[in-house]
């Protein structure tokens, strides 16, 4: 029997382990192909939605499913915390016990690492899990004019465009609440534009002009100094505030860096095409935890994990594995409380992001709702 | 002059390539100096403009065969 197993439960372990599941029914049940997904959370969780639950417009359960639930009756489920990856032995150490496998799939995702900056826990804010979405969430019930900076500190992060969104959602937000005139809004971002891509920085920075937003670039903060409120950059300048709302720096999971498998950052050196962990043949990895020079998105996570599962199908049937991941990326963008855009770009196509306008915020709204049936692997 | 460290970013995209610049001149001391390569052009553009802004020395600019080689002096 052939031994598969999926690490992690997010988008692309789950994506992974149905698309599989489904390919690989005959084999499951004649038990010739096990499948296996290991993850630490029972709990699948949306995270754009965070961008919705801070304004009220979704609620925790809206938010997270049982991963019971969300997967293929022909995948083993293991809730168990991974310690080790250990590649000799085809082995995966977890704190109950051990998985060997013949195929292994890292979809370990990516996490915040807030403690990194001095007085960022202490004074910021962030919406990139749960326990700070709710807290930025009453910071905002409560806000009632002043400055608030949005504050991208270090890249790469979950969602490129998403601290664009807050930042347009935030604007009509308080411009509902009659809070607009009496507040500021800066938004600052590390490199020296506002966004790393220039088609959607050449429609977002008028944007941002017509409505009063204002921006720093080659803004890197260094520490927060919470009690005078104010960010202290590596350029050496401040910035002072009433509600900080950080992106948090990112790094790649523990598993990975503890076993040896992640580059400085604990992203996983992968093949941007075959999506194969440089150096082996057997070892899968994609979604958030991987070094490619692609958004760190669900959809990619997505996309990523039809490709996987295909090659994963070529393995088990001795086959040359031979699907290939182009790069394919899509993210709507927010841009407003009623009104939003998308991109869609990949390796050799740079996006063209079109008028905003409200269908496209419905449609995302209705995708908020359709997820889990892509999850599930329905849609 | 000899380099305290050497960034190799020649994988990486824009801004990866500056990213991993700001992480060095956070941990090494006043007066290093830091190199960084890199493939992407719009990283050999960007990084000097970023170290004249940030207050650090901008040492120089090398072209080899198909990367740069971005020298940096740590300032303060
Ligand atoms: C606020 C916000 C808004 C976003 N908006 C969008 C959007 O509009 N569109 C879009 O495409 N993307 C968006 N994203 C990004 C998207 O959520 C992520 O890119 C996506 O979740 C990545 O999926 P993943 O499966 O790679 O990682 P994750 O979803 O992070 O999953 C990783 C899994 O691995 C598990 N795990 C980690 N370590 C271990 C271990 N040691 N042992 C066992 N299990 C482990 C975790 O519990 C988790 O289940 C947004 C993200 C945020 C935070």
């Amino acid at each position: 029997m052939k031994k598969v197993v999926i690490l992690g439960g997010g988008v692309a372990g789950t994506v992974t382990a149905n698309n599989l599941a489904t390919k690989m029914a005959d084999e499951v049940r004649n038990g010739e192909v096990d499948i296996t997904l290991i993850t630490d959370n029972p709990y699948h969780i949306y995270e754009p939605g965070y961008l919705y639950f801070i304004f009220n417009r979704l609620r925790e359960d809206e938010l997270k499913r049982n991963l019971e639930e969300l997967l293929d009756a022909n995948v083993r489920l293991a809730i168990d915390r991974a310690v080790k990856i250990d590649t000799e032995n085809q082995r995966v150490e977890c704190e109950s016990k051990s998985y060997d496998y013949d195929y292994l799939v890292i979809a370990t995702g990516s996490r915040i690492t807030p403690e990194e900056v001095p007085g960022l826990k202490e004074a910021g804010n962030w919406f990139y899990d749960l326990q700070g979405s709710m807290r930025l969430r009453s910071a905002l019930t409560r806000f009632r004019g002043g400055k608030i900076v949005i504050s991208v500190i270090g890249i790469p992060h979950k969602c490129p465009v998403a601290p664009i969104e807050l930042t347009f959602i935030l604007h009509d937000f308080l411009k509902k609440r009659g809070l607009r005139e009496k507040s500021e809004i800066v938004y600052t971002y590390p490199a020296n534009k506002i966004f790393i891509m220039e088609p959607v920085v050449e429609m977002i920075q008028p944007m941002f002009d017509e409505r009063g937003i204002e921006y720093r670039t080659f803004f890197n903060p260094m520490e927060i100094d919470a009690k005078e409120k104010k960010i202290i950059t590596l350029e050496g300048e401040e910035e002072s505030f009433d509600l900080l709302i950080a992106i948090p720096p990112h790094k790649g999971a523990e598993v990975v860096i503890d076993s040896g498998l992640g580059d400085k950052g604990g992203w996983i050196p992968t093949d941007r095409y075959t999506l194969k962990v440089e150096g082996y043949e057997n070892i899968y990895a994609l979604g958030d935890a991987t070094n490619i020079p692609v958004s760190k998105a669900g959809s990619v996570a997505h996309f990523q994990a039809e490709v996987v599962a295909e090659n994963l199908v070529a393995d088990l049937s001795g086959i040359e594995p031979t699907a290939a991941y182009n790069g394919k990326t899509f993210c709507f963008i927010e841009t407003g409380w009623e009104e939003a855009t998308y991109i869609r770009f990949d390796y050799s196509t740079p996006p063209k992001p079109v008028v905003p306008n409200k269908l496209l915020h419905f449609l995302k709204v209705a995708y908020n709702k359709a997820y889990w049936l892509t999850a599930r692997g329905l849609l | 002059m000899k380099s305290d460290r050497v960034i190799d970013a020649r994988e990486s995209f824009c801004p990866g390539p500056l990213m991993e610049l700001i992480k060095a001149i956070r941990e090494e001391n006043v007066g290093s100096v830091i190199e960084v390569w890199s493939s992407d052009e719009g990283s050999a553009r960007d990084i000097p403009e970023w170290v004249k802004k940030a207050g650090h020395e901008l040492v120089g600019v090398f072209k080899e065969s198909d990367y740069w080689r971005i020298v940096v002096k740590k300032k303060r």
